[in-house]
């Protein structure tokens, strides 16, 4: 018996066990790629209108930090300019959640202890977890290249495009192949993985934003930050502006690097266990974690912990854009439209606008942490210790009561820490940084009761559908950014747009305060946390 | 048992299915204050969906459900003060030692027994310090035990408690068990550990898919099954095979291994004393044979009905 004994029927299983949901990451990426490019098509036909819509982007760093650096003019680089990036993320996400989920989930529920008890290699999970991976990024990346095919590019741009996506996803393969050797939790390897993804994005965003314009005015060379991105690596292919394929030896190089470490990783420890040991704890509990709120505080606190520190930087980051932005560095007309759009404010100070549209993102991240701390109450319940705890005097009310609490109190910590690092680093750069920091703060704020429509439907879904929670809750969220924060960008009609809990918040700081609709927010989120709550205490608990 | 008082535990009728699937059909169950009461099954025979409805997780489809005199869904915080639970499968939270999930099970319940809690740490030999996530499926056992022995309630509902400790450990809860009992709490002990439930219930109820097929002391139970009878004559035994009750007949002239009706032994005993008798040796029927008998090798109970 070998090291990878077994790995043919593991890779199988595998496959099996995936069988729904690595086609739909496919279709959804090749469907985002083919609505991309004949949206593109549509609205830009001719190269005039291109060059027109590419000089506006290539000096607005928002658009490019969230797009790519434009490349031609041609419908090919246009295509490029708008999805390459979104691509590599939804391939880099697959990839990493697709490695986790047959490697450390499988040591978790204790799964690999019954399968390496068969005749079953050290190294076999690990290469069957890699070996659908690959398949997964192989099959997207063909069917990728069809796609732009299809729509009557070049080839060569076609496949280079579409195998830079796939070398992108199994570059986060490996690093998600560490990640799982290292940590004793899915959920933690899960999240390293999905913070390299996030820190690649924002890293090829900075590249690209700081990159230089060319002479012709409408192409870029990004700055050397995105040599640093996996993802970056994937938009310097420069797909049908070059096709360089030799990039492509950089996400090969780190994959091939990656499970290398993972491998030797696996020999070194042992199975069930990750690298970082675990520490003995207190004999006794502490008297702030008897009860409730204490419990929920303690389990949830390392993911707030996590968000904050996001959030934060994100803060200081954008605000120190604003900067950058002022005095001789204002910007063409073009794009100040471009941002104004995008805010969904009036004409008048671009960087109000420009925070404005930020503003919107940071409620996205409080709505999604408040989401994925809400949604501790659906792994505490699935075989979880909810079962025991609500068989002692704790109601369901207050059981559910103290998860929604440190969701709540939490998201709103978020924004405050958005609203106050935007505005200290903005502030401090002119003379007003007391009006700076109200200013921001409570643009930061209005975007409290959105999130919380979120978090109120998780809490509806957990009551109403318990065993879905965790998808719907999630859906829900994407929809809301799909519709809401990036409406604008993909064309969509304000009636769609108006479905977004977000599109309804008054934009601040451009705009006016509108008390209206804030209210009428707060009231729907807080009847659908009370009707979860209410079904909640209603139902059968769904172990 | 005293019967005087009112039961802590009366079920009547009780019904529960999930989504197509019948999981309890009709079940009573009656647990008389101060009694520990073996509760038996096979896997998947509602068990654990019982134990729930009783913890007010579950919801009843119908019948009647009574918990220390109040009602388990409606009154389930109430309640939950005066009892003590352990789950068939222990889940705990990862990152807390078991220490600290002791107290926090404790304190949630309403409070425990200091005293009480630091003596049954020493007996169960737990470490205290360690991640739930270091923990072996008995270590977390125990400290679901600790934390429902340590807590002062009238009654304890123990759902297969033991099935992942070794046998010192499973020695010291029985003691717990028989502690509690001396005080006058009630306990409901779920298991498959025939010893055990010998050792410690006063009655025991065996239930199958959904139903309880039986119910009352282990003498009531043995009443209805079989005793084997080992025996020896001066003479050679005859037309034993012909009589009521007897059954797997082992016979080799003056000796003979038989299995008889309990309810068939004082004539068959009066029978074999016409041969007279040397030596005799009889083996009442044990728990598990009980059990086997209800459930047959081939899982259908098919001997139920011959011996009643």
């Amino acid at each position: 018996m070998t090291a990878f004994t077994g790995t043919a029927r593991l890779t199988r299983l595998a496959l099996r066990r995936d069988r729904v949901q690595l086609p739909i990451w496919i279709l959804s990426g090749v469907a985002l790629l083919a609505a991309t490019v004949s949206s593109t098509n549509q609205r830009y036909p001719s190269d005039a209108d291109r060059i027109e819509v590419l000089r506006t982007a290539v000096d607005s760093p928002t658009l490019l930090m969230f797009r790519a650096a434009p490349t031609g003019s041609s419908t090919g680089t246009m295509a490029m300019f708008q999805i390459l990036a979104f691509l590599a993320v939804v391939a880099g996400l697959m990839s990493t959640l697709a490695v986790v989920r047959h490697t450390r989930q499988n040591e978790e529920t204790g799964r690999a202890e019954m399968l390496g008890a068969t005749v079953v290699g050290r190294h076999a999970i690990l290469t069957a977890a890699l070996i659908v991976t690959v398949i997964a990024n192989a099959v997207l990346s063909v069917l990728l290249g069809f796609t732009l095919v299809g729509n009557g590019e070049p080839a060569s741009g076609s496949f280079a495009a579409a195998a830079a996506v796939g070398a992108t996803g199994i570059a986060f393969a490996a690093i998600a192949a560490i990640a799982a050797q290292i940590t004793q939790t899915s959920r933690a390897a899960n999240g390293i993985a999905a913070a390299a993804i996030g820190a690649a994005y924002v890293v090829r965003g900075a590249g690209d934003a700081l990159g230089e314009v060319q002479a012709n005015g409408y192409t870029m060379v990004s700055a050397w930050p995105s040599w640093l991105s996996p993802i970056g690596w994937a938009t310097e292919v420069r797909p049908f502006a070059g096709d360089r394929w030799l990039v492509l030896a950089l996400p090969l190089a780190l994959f091939a690097a990656g499970t290398g470490i993972a491998f030797a990783l696996t020999v070194r420890r042992d199975s069930g266990v990750g690298m970082i040991p675990a520490r003995p704890g207190p004999t006794r509990a502490a008297p702030r974690l008897l009860g409730p709120l204490g419990l929920a505080w303690r389990l949830q606190r390392g993911t707030l912990y996590g968000w904050a520190v996001t959030i934060t930087l994100t803060g200081l980051t954008v605000g120190s854009l604003g900067n950058s932005l002022t005095g001789d560095n204002a910007l063409p007309e073009g794009a100040a439209n471009t941002i104004n759009s995008l805010s969904g404010g009036d004409d008048g100070n671009l960087i109000d606008s420009l925070n404005t549209a930020m503003m919107g993102f940071m409620g996205m991240m409080a709505a999604g942490y408040a989401v994925q701390a809400l949604l501790r109450l659906r792994s505490e319940e699935a075989g979880g210790p909810a079962e025991a705890v609500l068989a002692t005097a704790t109601g369901r009310s207050r059981w559910l009561g103290a998860h929604l609490t440190i969701a709540v109190a939490g998201a709103l910590a978020l924004l405050l820490l958005a609203g106050v690092s935007m505005g200290l680093v903005y502030g401090l750069s002119g003379d007003d940084l007391g009006g700076e920091l109200a200013k921001l703060t409570g643009a930061a704020l209005v975007q409290l009761p959105p999130a919380l429509i979120l978090a109120g439907f998780a809490v509806a879904a957990f009551g109403l559908l318990p065993r879905l929670t965790i998808g719907l809750a999630w859906a829900a969220l994407a929809v809301s950014l799909i519709l809401g924060q990036l409406g604008e960008l993909f064309e969509l009609p304000q009636v769609v747009r108006d479905l977004s809990p977000f599109s309804h918040v008054p934009a601040l700081p451009a705009g006016e305060l509108t008390v209206t609709p804030l209210v009428a927010l707060a009231a729907i989120a807080l009847t659908l946390g009370a009707v979860g709550m209410a079904l909640f205490r209603r139902r059968d608990l769904a172990l | 048992m005293s019967t005087q008082a009112e039961p802590a535990i009366s079920i009547s009728g009780l019904r529960k299915s999930f989504g197509g699937s019948m999981a309890l059909d009709g079940l009573d169950l009656t647990v008389a204050a101060g009694e520990v009461h073996g509760f038996l099954g096979p896997n998947g025979a509602g068990k654990s969906t019982t134990i729930r409805v009783l913890l007010g997780l579950l919801r009843a489809d119908a019948g009647q459900v009574g918990l220390l005199g109040a009602h388990p869904w409606n009154d389930a915080v109430e309640l939950h003060r005066r009892l003590a639970y352990v789950p068939g499968d222990v889940n705990l939270w990862p990152n807390l030692s078991g220490g600290e999930a002791i107290d926090l099970f404790g304190s949630l319940r309403g409070g425990l027994d200091e005293r009480r809690r630091e003596d049954l740490v020493e007996r169960f030999q737990l470490d205290t310090s360690k991640k739930a996530r270091t923990y072996s499926k008995g270590n977390r056992q125990k400290v679901a035990v600790v934390a429902a022995f340590a807590s002062d309630v009238e009654l304890y509902i123990l759902d297969e408690p033991t099935s992942g400790l070794d046998p010192l450990m499973e020695a010291v809860f029985q003691d717990c068990v028989r502690e509690v009992k001396a005080q006058g709490k009630t306990v409901l002990l779920s298991s498959h550990i025939f010893s055990e439930v010998e050792a410690l219930c006063d009655r025991v109820s065996i239930i199958r898919e959904g139903k309880t097929v039986e119910s009352g002391t282990l003498a009531e139970l043995r009443h209805l099954t079989r005793t084997s009878i080992s025996i020896e004559t001066a003479q050679p035994i005859t037309g034993l095979e012909d009589l009521h009750g007897v059954h797997a007949v082992d016979l080799d002239s003056t000796r003979a291994k038989f299995d008889v009706d309990t309810a068939e032994l004082d004539r068959v005993l009066r029978y074999l004393t016409r041969f007279e008798v040397r030596s005799l040796a009889s083996a009442p029927p044990s728990l598990e044979e009980l059990f086997m008998r209800h459930y047959g090798r081939d899982g259908h109970g098919a001997e139920l009905e011959t011996a009643q």
